[in-house]
Formats: structure tokens, sequence, C-alpha cells
């Protein structure tokens, strides 16, 4: 009656279902990293979000905040690279190199939690969409539509204006900006799912809506959430530098954004001063490209069409 | 063998369902319905795709709501209710054909056994109601396979997973859609026989929806055919196989291998389309005894053309067949004795 | 003269697991206005047994033994005589007419098409055909003008088969051509089918994991079980008196209806299908055989007489034949 069972081992003793989930989730991560081990790209994304993840993180101990104060500003005004200052210095003699670093906070935090907030509106709406259908599912459609011709350059500058320029107001502005797109994706990928058998034999079980969308939708749309997520930075990270160069940013903290705003009102250009120029446009580029690598290769790992199983 | 029972688990009374199409018109995919089914009986609902017997299905598990007439359980009408569909699904539940899609890939097997039990709030003893649904359904020691992705899995051994699911729940009624059909011809026995011993077992009902007279043959007690919404005709599977009454049932019959029908009929055409449903008897575009003109010398061709049939109630206490079929009900009246 | 002849054929698949044998030594001989069942489960090689006729298998096939279409090896055929082989000498039928359809073109236009590539006609003589042979099978001459989606999962079955015929083939491979239908649109599928191969003397190549619908159609039958053939004989014989293990439990998963021994008794085979990468050892049907014996795990038999025009392979049916000379 029992044939041995492929890809199973052997009857492990199990003692509980606690542990039996954990075997079974350590499983799954184990699988997906041995997955995502063969994208090189992603493989490459990966190490460089790492590295300026851990310098952006560790910015405190190689230098004192103190380094970002006009009035402690040890050199001279647009001095170009140099040993004491290897990529130069601002127009009040700050360390661009010590700039890059602080601003990599600001970028990375307003980019992350932008998408988070984002990615939790469009999951939401998306999934809401997909899963009741009627007038709810038009309604919510219909704001999509809006939020997606909406400019969100102008609606970015309207907020700031009614919030006034702060951290707050840009990840706000960039959030509500952003998350139309996911919500038409995973609305998407919602529809395909309750097309499924499983959640007929779901409802048939007694399942009510809750159910249905946190064990079944949800599990099911994660992986493109996540994906999308990893791309979406990589945006988020590009808007908070255009909001921030525009001067909707909080004008009390080093960005990446703020830093060409800077470059560009103080004539660095004109000056011949690159490497105020270069050096946060590559440190943008650098995130930018390694959140796209790691999407890209965190889609083709989730996408069983790309994978082929 | 097919004892009736004074009270039926499970019927439907005068069920009608209807759907929009596109282009705004009404489809009937259940046409007036009456049927029962009694404790520890299985049922066989047969037909071809799209005379309504997944439709019929899906509202008697109260997925779907009735136009008109209701689905009654233990005797009383079904409420539509959050709480009262809740408690109706422990009591009535589903297997599907395709067992690879009724089980949610990212779910192992204890997820997907456990599941009915998560959403019915039972904690208690939880791995051990897994444990003994698994073993009963044959999957065992039920350990091996807590841990198996449904990939992982043959096809057989799946749908004794969906099948373990739905027992975990003790229910008394088990719908099961076409539940072999996507399995390999060699596996399907041994879900059918499954399927017997929890009837012996348990007392567990079944209703089985299957385009496959031979399944009906091989398990059931009673068998419906539908055609077009409408059961044309009902009884002892016995009966209504080796001795097929309606014209469609015949020609189901006769195209079957080594079939008791001698002469094959082949039914031309296609079943019609449900937003058109013939006028007299729906059959009649299609009837063999109406177009050779057996119904003619009868003298009921037209009745066949012009009146309609009444709906079947359910089957009769004598355990006769009922037939819904004007020529079967000429040759019935003048001689008044039914056919052995 | 023999229309197909199928001799040691071995089919391979290369995948990153290891090499995966899906057809492993398979023998098959038909003559014209023959008709030739293979039944199996899915994984049996039967699919892969089609394709390999046509050289139609992925790359990563590796193909071995004979195949001898009229006489000329298709294994080793040039590219542009396979082109011409496919089309006028065998058509292939497959399940999911669905897809097979161009939905954007009406199915005159389909069927025609073949026939405008491979013989020198006009087109309204190839629309003209194209009409004949939906005739042949059934549909009006008007649905020439029809778009698949306004036909019927049956009627596009049936255009299928008129494409199949439309450069008037010697030999016709229907692999599971008609299980996506209904019984009744089943029936008269096959009914249509035995009626142009009696007709016009093509031979048949059915295949289906339906062993009741092929000892109706066909006249053999050939029993798959892990790539090869383990029983062979007139198609009546084999499902109503099976020698292999296998087929006899293949063919009691098709009930007689009216049989008293089958009513209640639902009879299947425990156990699931072995999976290609591991064989068994020895006959590699023993681990779910009923009437399993100690040397089945390690003896590997091959095809012996058991009876008229009748081979099977099973140590049982050796012995058995051995003892009665």
């Amino acid at each position: 009656m029992n044939t041995p069972l492929p890809g199973t081992p052997d009857a492990p003793r199990l003692t509980s279902v606690r542990a039996l989930a954990w075997q079974r989730r350590r499983a799954a991560i184990g699988r997906f990293w041995r997955e995502y081990r063969q994208q090189r790209a992603g493989m490459v994304g990966l190490a460089g979000l790492l590295i300026i993840v851990v310098l952006a993180l560790a910015a405190p101990l190689i230098s004192d905040r103190d380094a970002l104060d006009v009035t402690q500003a040890t050199g001279d005004r647009l001095q170009p690279p140099s040993l004491e200052f290897p990529l130069g210095t601002d127009e009040t003699g700050r360390s661009v190199l010590l700039l890059t670093l602080w601003g990599a906070r600001i970028s990375l935090l307003v980019g992350i939690t932008a998408t988070l907030l984002a990615m939790v509106i469009g999951t939401l709406v998306g999934i809401a969409a997909g899963h009741f259908g009627g007038w709810l599912t038009g309604l919510l459609m219909r704001v999509t539509d809006w939020f997606i011709v909406l400019p969100r350059l102008v609606l970015a500058i309207a907020l700031a204006a009614v919030l006034g320029p702060s951290l707050t107001t840009i990840v706000i502005a960039i959030g509500v900006t952003s998350w139309p797109g996911t919500a038409r994706l995973i609305r998407a990928q919602t529809l395909a799912v309750e097309a499924r058998p499983y959640l007929e034999r779901a409802k048939a079980l007694g399942a009510g809506h809750w159910h249905q969308m946190t064990r079944h939708v949800l599990p099911n749309v994660m992986p493109l959430v996540l994906a999308s997520t990893t791309l979406e930075v990589a945006s988020a990270v590009l808007a908070e530098a255009t909001l921030s160069f525009l001067g909707l940013g909080d004008p009390s903290r080093v960005s990446w954004g703020s830093m060409l705003s800077r470059a560009n009102s103080s004539g660095a250009v004109t000056y011949g001063a690159w490497w105020y120029l270069l050096t946060p446009g590559l440190a943008i580029l650098a995130v930018v490209l390694c959140f796209t690598l790691c999407g890209r290769a965190l889609e083709a790992v989730f996408n069983p069409r790309l994978r082929g199983r | 063998m097919s004892k009736r029972s004074p009270s039926p688990v499970l019927s439907a009374r005068g069920l009608e369902v209807d759907f929009r199409v596109r282009g705004g018109r009404r489809a009937r995919a259940v046409d007036g319905v009456n049927l029962d089914l009694a404790p520890g009986e299985i049922l066989a609902l047969a037909g071809e795709s799209g005379c309504g017997k997944t439709t019929l299905a899906r509202t008697l598990l109260g997925l779907v709501r009735p136009s008109a007439g209701q689905v009654e359980y233990a005797g009383r009408p079904l409420a539509y209710s959050t709480g009262a569909l809740k408690s109706y699904r422990r009591a009535v539940q589903l297997v599907l054909q395709d067992p690879t899609g009724a089980l949610n890939p990212r779910h192992t097997v204890y997820e997907a056994v456990a599941e009915g039990l998560r959403i019915h709030g039972i904690s208690d003893n939880e791995r051990d109601r897994v444990a003994e649904a698994l073993a009963r359904c044959g999957l065992r020691p039920p350990e091996r396979f807590f841990l198996a992705y449904p990939h992982e899995l043959s096809g057989g051994q799946r749908q004794r997973v969906v099948i373990a699911g739905a027992l975990v729940l003790e229910p008394k009624v088990i719908i099961a859609d076409e539940p072999v059909a996507s399995l390999d011809a060699s596996v399907r026995g041994e879900i059918l026989a499954l399927l017997l011993r929890l009837r012996e077992e348990f007392g567990l009902a079944a209703l089985v929806v299957t385009h496959d007279l031979g399944l009906a043959w091989s398990i059931a007690d009673r068998l419906a055919v539908m055609y077009l919404g409408r059961i044309v005709e009902s009884g002892p599977t016995e009966q209504v196989l080796t001795n097929p009454r309606h014209p469609y049932t015949q020609a189901l019959v006769s195209v079957l291998p080594d079939s008791p029908v001698d002469r094959s009929i082949i039914l031309s055409g296609e079943p019609p389309d449900v937003t058109r449903i013939p006028a007299g008897c729906r059959f009649h575009p299609r009837c063999h005894e109406l177009a050779s003109g057996a119904a003619e010398q009868a003298g009921v061709a037209e009745a066949c053309r012009r009146t309609p049939l009444p709906v079947l109630g359910t089957d009769p206490t004598d355990g006769a067949p009922a037939v819904a079929c004007h020529l079967h009900a000429a040759r019935l009246t003048p001689t008044a004795d039914s056919p052995k | 003269m023999t229309l197909l002849d199928i001799r040691d054929l071995e089919v391979t698949y290369r995948s990153a697991r290891g090499d995966v044998p899906a057809v492993r030594g398979v023998n098959l001989r038909l003559r014209p206005g023959e008709t030739l069942g293979i039944a199996g489960e899915s994984g049996c090689g039967k699919s892969t047994l089609a394709l390999a006729l046509l050289r139609l298998l992925p790359a990563s096939a590796s193909v071995r033994g004979e195949i001898r279409l009229d006489g000329e090896e298709v294994l080793g055929m040039s590219w542009g005589r396979l082109r011409a082989v496919r089309w006028a000498g065998t058509s292939i039928v497959f399940q999911g007419a669905m897809h097979a359809l161009n939905p954007v073109h009406r199915i005159g236009r389909q069927i025609a098409e073949p026939i405008l590539l491979h013989e020198k006609v006009s087109e309204a003589g190839a629309r003209q055909r194209a009409e004949e042979l939906l005739s042949q099978v059934g549909l009006p001459g008007w649905r020439a003008r029809s778009y698949p989606h306004e036909l019927s999962g049956g009627q596009r079955q049936r255009v299928m088969i008129a494409m199949a015929l439309a450069c008037s083939p010697r030999l016709i491979v229907a692999d599971e051509a008609t299980t996506a239908l209904d019984v009744m649109i089943q029936a008269q599928v096959l009914d249509l089918i035995a009626g142009l191969v009696a007709e016009r003397d093509i031979g048949l190549l059915m295949i289906s994991h339906d062993l009741s619908v092929l000892s109706s159609t066909c006249a053999r039958l050939a029993v798959m079980y892990a790539g090869r053939v383990v029983e062979e004989g007139p198609a009546h014989q084999v499902f109503a008196d099976p020698r292999h293990p296998y087929s006899r439990a293949l063919a009691s998963a098709f009930p007689t209806i009216g049989d008293p021994a089958t009513r209640g008794q639902p009879r299947g085979l425990g156990g699931d299908p072995p999976d290609p990468t591991a064989l068994p050892s020895g006959c590699a049907f023993h681990p779910r055989c009923p009437v399993v014996l100690p040397e089945c795990s390690s003896t590997q038999v091959d095809l012996v007489p058991a009876g008229p025009e009748r081979v099977a392979a099973c140590v049982r049916v050796d012995t058995a034949a051995r003892s009665t000379p």
C-alpha cells in the first residue's frame, strides 16, 4: 500500500507541530537560498547592497557626527581629492566621503520606509480588490487609476507644501504615490490564485474571507510582493533624490539628493568640482543597480515560468 | 442493497440555479431537481459536461445559492448565514477532481489536512487527528507524509490527502466531483475502494459526480442521470445500468464496451445550450426513439415535442427507477406492469 | 508490406538529475488498414513513443533503434524528407484541440494551409478540399468559415482529425485524441476514426490510458509499463483475458457493466507508477505485482508467447508456456 516517498527523508521523529513547522520553514529557506545562489547577477547585487548597508550603519563608528557640522569643517572650500579628503570637500569644507556615507543612511532609510508604506497599501488594496469583487473592487480600482494618472512630483510638492519639508513628508509623498502599480500587480495575481481549486476547497471547508486571504492568497502573492518591493526601493531612492534635489527634504539632514542639490546651487559645476557631483550620483546609481539586480533575481527564483521548477 | 431510509441526510427540493451569461441572458444550469441522499448511501450523479451536475454539487455544498427550492440537511433547510454555513460545512465535505489543484502547493500535507480543524477552531489533539485521518486514507505511517509537499506525492497520494482533509472534520456526507477522473487508471480502484471503506466504517454518505458510468457501477447504490439541468432517470444502479429506460441513459450505456444494450446508439450533435432549453421533452432533438418513429407509433411524438415533463420526485419507495420520458410512461400505462 | 516497423526503440531523456529512460526497447509492427492501441499510465513512455515516430522529441532525448515508415528509416532521414513524411506520410492528432488551432484564423484556412504547402493545387481547390474534409468528419462545409472559438470541444477535435487527413496520410497517430471529450462525443469521434481507417486503408496507432476505449476501437493492443511493452495481442483478448498481471489490473479498472463480479468491487493496484530514474530491478512491475514470485526482483522477462498471436512479459506466463508446449 505504501511506496517509498521520493524526496522525503525517512520518518523523522517529530515531537510537536511547532517543531515540525520550524523544520519545514528551515527547509524552505534553504531551498530558496540554493536557488538564489544560482543567480549570478543577484549575488553581485546582494553583495553590493551588503557593503552599502554595512557602510551606512558603520558611519557613526567611522566618523563623528560633528564632521557634518559646517562650523567644524576642517577642509577648504571645494578642495579636490587628496589624502586627507579622499573624495574632496564640499563648498563648506566638509569631506564628501563622509557626507556620502552619512547620506546613505537617509537615502536608504527613506527609500525603504517609503517602499514599505507603498507595499502595504498596494498589497492590501490589491488583495481586497482581487478577493471581494463587486462594487468594492470597482471603487478600489478607480482610486488606483486615479493615483496612476496623478503626477507624482506635483502631488509630492503639494504634500510638502502642506506638511512642511521633512523626512516624513518625503516618505509619505513617495509612499502614497508609488503603490498603484503594486496594487494592480497584486490584484492580477490574487485573481489567478482565487481561481485555483484549493480556494474552492478552503471555502467548502468553511474558511472565511480572512482565512482565505491570509492562508492562501497572501502566501501566494508574497513572493511577488517581495520581488516588487526590491525593485520599488530602487525607484524610491531615485524619487528621494529628486525631491531632495528640489529642496523638499529635511534641510538639516544630509542625503544624496540634498548633496546634489547643494552641489548644484553652490556652483560646483562651473567650478569643475566633479567629485562633489559625481560621488552622490554614482552612489545613487550603485544602490539602484544593486536593488534592481536583487529584485530581478528574486523574480527569477519565484516565478516558476522563468525557473521551470 | 439500497434500502430506502425514511430520513435522508441531505436532500434537494425543487432546486433551481440560474446564472447570468454574457449578453445578460439567464441560463438555468439546474432546472428543478429533487434528490435524496440517505445516511451511508453512495449516490452517483452522471451526465455529460454542461448538464449541470457540478453546479448541483456546488449548490448542495452551499457554495452557490439556489434561485428557487432548497437544500435540506438532516431534514432542516440550509440557512445561508455565515454561522449556519460554517457548521454545515463541518458536516458536508467536498472532494475535488484534480487533487493537484486542490492542494495549495505551499502547504505541507500536515497543513492541508489540519486546515479544516484550524478553520473550525478544533485545537485539541490536532496532531493525532491529522495522523488518524491520513492513516484512515491509507497514508501509513502518517508521520512520513507530514512534511511532504504536494509535488512530492503521486496523484493517488494527493487525492488521499484531499480525502483525509475532508475526513478530519468527521463529516456525515462527502460530495466528490469526479474524484478519480484525473488519476491513473490503476490507482482509481484504490481511491474508490477507499470511499467504500469509509462508508462501511463510518457510515459516510457520498454523492459522487461523474461522467463515468463504470464508476457508478463499481461503487454507487443509486444512480441519477442528468440532462440539461434535470434528472431524467434515477434509481438503483443495477436497474438503471442493466435496463436503462430513458433513451438518453440507453445511449450513454450503449457506447460502453460490453454494454448490456445490444446495439450502440451514438447520439449526434452536442448537448444543447442551457440558455436555449428545447420545448417539450428537453432531450427530444437528440432522441433516437423519436427519430426512429418509435415515439410516433406509441402516439407520444407530439407530446415529446410539446408537453413538458414533470420534475421527477425523489425515488419511489418500491425501489423502481423514476424516468422522465413520455414514451416510457406510454409503454408503462397500458400494460401496467413494470419491466423486470 | 509493413507500414510502421519499430525495432528495439530506446529513448532516454538527459536531464540534470541524470538519464531518464522513457522507452526501453519497444518492438511494434503495423500494416496498412490495421489498428494498434497502446495502453499505459502516465509516464509509461507511450507519448514519447508517439513523438519519436516523427522525430518530434526535444533535443535532450537520445533515440536508439529503428523506426521504419513504409520501409524508410525515420531516424536517419534528411530534414526535407522528414517534413514531407510528417505531412503526407503520417499525421498526429494530439489531445487538447483547443490549443492546437490558431484562434485568429478561420478553420477552413487552417485545413487548407498544409494542402497548399505540400501539393500543387490552386487556392480554390485547396478550399474545396477543406470543405470536403470537414464533411467527411461530420461537420457541414460552411463550418470552414468559422473561427475555432465558435466550435465546441468535440467539433474542434473533428477539425483536428480533418487536418490530420488533409494530405491523405498512410498512418494516423492519435495520442489521447478523445480523452478530454464527453462519453457521447468520444463515441462519435471514435466511430469516425474507425470508419476512416476501414474506408481508406490507413494505419492507426492509437495511444490512450483508457483500455476500454482501445479495446473497442483497435484490433490489436499493446500494454506498456515503465517504457516496455508488457503484453501484446488481439485487443478484445487482452482486455477480456489479460495474461500480464499489470494488464489485468488495468483492465479491471474499467468494470464491465452488468457483470456482478465487478459490482461494488472497485479494483486497482496498490502503489504508484515507478520513478523512471530509479526503476525497480528485474521486472519493473514486481513491487506492485499482486502475484509476485521470488525470482521477479532479479529476472528481467522478455516478451514470450502467451497464446495464439499473443505475447506477454511475465515469469508466470513463461513457465506456463514451457510446461504446456
